[in-house]
């Protein structure tokens, strides 16, 4: 068959069958929509991970006057064991920098913090621990640096920040997952959509593909129309989808940004990525679903 | 053209065959009334000609094709080789004349130039001429069967079915789509037509192969309708 001829019917069966048409755009439109949400919390939830696994750190706190664990029993660390601690740390691979907090670091931070409370004029500087502040190439691997350094002489604890961070980000992802879920049982609707509708579609118009069968049409060019009829719909709601996710995408930088500063947002580069995936996700569920449909009801 | 070796067509769910080891040959330009009654294997013998179903026993070649082997993805280009007539035209109501007869030629992937070309000249052959803008409803039962029988013809096939063409038609008009056919036929086009029409069958004195229960019980050179079924 010829091109022309092809677009012709294509387009005539769009327009005859256009209630439903439009129900399958807007479908689609909807079910990618919500299957792009769920691709931009994943996003969303790896920037909050970079961004803030960025900024923890592991702390190893040295033994002061006040430790009581057992690797203290020998007293406040000595310079020795400090200068031991400090090239040991500065070796291990993993290791990306070492920050070393005085006593009096220590002390001014705390003063900080607890500024105005009746425990500033309680704590002198030397009662607080001396500690380094590690920072990990890859934060997850806290556990070489615990294993390497817990139980040392003159170390009285290892602590992991991510730990704390760990409990939120669980959090999030259950809401990522449920967004994904939901994204993906709303395809899965629309793929059902345009099965029926193609079975209506194949219905309508058994007159003419019975006489396209009469006069010697192959299997292939009687399911074509219907074939590029569900494509083109799934283009056209995957363009809304996009639409949709790129003004979700401004709102989030015009309203939800300046409001928390605590973390970076996803970026643009993510929405594009979102809408190549939801476009291929399209095209395939409509093949799928329309290659299943017509092999059942439009034999030769 | 056509010749069947014993061919039997069971359908699963019936004990009796529709079609019981018939053997018989149509040769190329013959003009053949399929008669009988109603159930008596008309319709299966026609079917399995178009191979829209195969035979459970027994050979068939159509058009230089042994249909118990023919597999299926070729079907579709065997097809065009024939044309196809009913009893309810079967035409698309949403096209014009001329778009219906055109449709046979883009299903094949025809030039636009060729369809152009050879549209009118076929209305032409089947006395539409003025009414190709026309749509089907506008058109009286015998003038949309017109339309039909150049649809079939236009790709111009060996064979030529017609199921009951002339079952809807008022008897004058009867007589116009069948020297239509004859028309055909004498272009070298073998026409096989089933029908229930005996004074057509009496007056145009073609070969009659009359069937019963899926048996042949008749093959006559020039015979008559015959029975008063």
């Amino acid at each position: 068959m010829r091109a022309g001829f092809v677009t012709k019917e294509v387009l005539n069966g769009l327009r005859r069958n256009i209630t439903l048409t439009i129900a399958v755009v807007i479908t689609v439109a909807i079910s990618l929509s919500l299957l792009g949400v769920g691709l931009l919390a994943n996003s969303q939830v790896r920037v909050m991970k970079d961004y803030w696994y960025d900024k923890i750190e592991v702390s190893i706190f040295l033994c002061g006057q006040l430790s009581d664990s057992p690797t203290c029993s020998g007293g406040p660390v000595t310079a020795e064991q400090r200068a031991q601690i400090e090239s040991d740390l500065k070796t291990l691979p993993i290791v990306a920098n070492v920050y070393y907090e005085s006593q009096t670091e220590a002390f001014t931070r705390f003063k900080e913090r607890f500024k105005g409370t009746a425990l500033v004029d309680n704590v002198t500087a030397d009662q607080l621990p001396e500690s380094y502040r590690v920072k990990l190439k890859d934060p997850k691997q806290f556990a070489i640096v615990q294993s390497a350094f817990s139980g040392r002489p003159g170390i009285d604890s290892v602590q992991d920040q991510r730990t704390i961070l760990d409990k939120f980000f669980k959090l999030l992802g259950v809401l990522r997952d449920g967004a994904l879920a939901i994204g993906l049982i709303s395809v899965l609707t629309a793929a059902l959509l345009i099965s029926n509708t193609l079975r209506i579609a194949a219905f309508n118009r058994r007159r003419e593909t019975g006489v396209m069968r009469l006069v010697g049409a192959s299997n292939f060019s009687i399911q074509l129309p219907f074939l590029l009829e569900g494509l083109i719909s799934a283009i056209i709601g995957w363009g809304i989808a996009t639409g949709i996710l790129s003004a979700l995408k401004s709102l989030v930088d015009a309203r939800v940004a300046p409001l928390l500063t605590f973390t970076n947002f996803f970026g643009w580069a993510d929405v594009w990525n979102a809408s190549l995936l939801l476009l291929l996700t399209g095209l395939v569920v409509s093949a799928i679903a329309s290659f299943l449909t017509l092999r059942k009801y439009l034999k030769v | 053209m056509i010749r069947c070796e014993n061919v039997t067509k069971t359908y699963s769910k019936q004990d009796r065959p529709a079609l019981d080891s018939v053997t018989l040959e149509v040769a190329k330009g013959e003009f053949v009334f399929l008669v009988g009654q109603s159930g008596s294997g008309k319709s299966t013998f026609l079917r399995l000609i178009l191979r829209e179903e195969k035979v459970t026993s027994g050979r068939m070649y159509v058009a230089g094709k042994d249909l118990s082997t023919l597999s299926q993805w070729k079907v579709p280009e065997f097809r065009r080789g024939i044309g196809t007539v009913f009893q309810d035209y079967r035409l698309l109501p949403n096209k014009t004349v001329s778009e219906n007869v055109a449709f046979a030629m883009q299903i094949v992937g025809a030039a636009p130039k060729e369809i152009a070309r050879e549209v009118p000249e076929v209305l032409e052959l089947v006395g539409l001429d003025d009414y190709g803008h026309r749509m089907p409803a506008e058109l009286s039962g015998g003038e949309q069967q017109r339309v039909a029988i150049a649809r079939a013809f236009i790709n111009k096939p060996q064979i030529l079915i017609a199921d009951e063409p002339t079952g809807n038609l008022d008897p004058t008009m009867s007589v116009g789509i069948m020297k239509l056919l004859d028309r055909i036929n004498r272009t070298g086009t073998t026409v096989v037509m089933a029908t229930h029409d005996d004074k057509i069958v009496d007056q145009m004195r073609k070969r009659v192969i009359e069937l019963e229960n899926g048996l042949v019980v008749r093959d006559q050179v020039r015979g008559i309708y015959g029975y008063s079924g």
